[in-house]
């Protein structure tokens, strides 16, 4: 493997914030979450290229646990998504405005 | 070689999940989000992880994004409402690009700074049977408390989803 780590952290660094883009400028519910699955990914690259740059595999089991949160974190969101959705019929991020729900 | 791989999974990996920020339609944004999740899987086996990589094609790729497909075909959007009806327009985009924008330009100056970033990423491989043993030797008591985790994960996500009350139908907005 014959690549600085630079180049490696760029590539993550430019997915994550085109993960944020989307968290900040869509107003659909599914593509907000979206955005948080690509930010998360970026991480995990991060941590798996930080393992490989010190030959540890302490960043390869970090990987393993920010799996592990995601699939919660992604299983709560959407039931969450489902419940708003059966409330007031719309994903739409603009409906949820107000602390009255 | 490995060098080109890596590279052409990179432009892979930010175009798909450019496409995938994009697409008004959020089935087609899953599909290239899958997309993106191979190359970077990939990517780690190229960075000497193949345990993880496997992970990633089968947690991320197999599991969450198959959990968004249902959940967007679950929720029965009328046609207008799959797509934002006309998407953010310029007025949406053009702040969070100036923003982002600055913010990526800063990270990349300070990742310029750092003359550890500059060394090239060494060869290394950890197989399966070592990466397993740090799991469950130097990590067990983390390994049980994200069992619980997804634990209180599935009992939280049964609870939010329950079918509507009685009370709460007749009642409630609906």
């Amino acid at each position: 493997m014959i690549v600085p780590f630079q180049h490696l952290l760029i590539l993550a660094s430019i997915i994550f914030f085109l993960g944020l883009m989307a968290v900040l400028v869509r107003r659909n519910l599914i593509m907000i979450l979206i955005g948080v699955e690509i930010m998360l990914n970026a991480a995990g690259l991060v941590l798996v290229g930080a393992s490989a740059f010190w030959q540890q595999l302490d960043g390869q089991v970090m990987v393993i646990f920010l799996m592990a949160l995601t699939s919660a974190e992604v299983s709560i969101s959407l039931a969450m998504v489902v419940y708003l959705n059966r409330r007031k019929k719309t994903i739409d991020v603009r409906a949820f405005d107000e602390l009255r729900g | 070689m490995a060098t080109w791989i890596f590279y052409i999974l990179g432009a892979v990996a930010v175009v798909a999940t450019a496409m995938a920020v994009t697409r008004r339609n959020p089935v087609h944004s899953v599909i290239y989000l899958v997309n993106s999740f191979f190359a970077l899987a990939l990517i780690f086996y190229l960075l000497g992880a193949p345990l993880v990589a496997a992970w990633e094609v089968i947690i991320y790729a197999g599991a969450i994004m198959v959990l968004f497909l249902f959940i967007i075909m679950m929720l029965e959007l009328s046609p207008g409402e799959e797509a934002d009806r006309q998407g953010p327009g310029p007025l949406q985009w053009l702040p969070v690009l100036l923003l982002g924008g600055a913010l990526l330009g800063c990270t990349l100056l300070l990742l310029q700074l750092d003359p550890a970033g500059s060394q090239e990423l060494p060869n290394w491989y950890a197989s399966p049977r070592d990466f397993g043993y740090a799991l469950f030797h130097e990590y067990a008591l983390a390994v049980e408390i994200v069992s619980f985790q997804l634990l209180f994960a599935a009992v939280g996500a049964f609870y939010v989803g329950r079918p509507a009350s009685r009370k709460e139908r007749s009642g409630g907005e609906r």
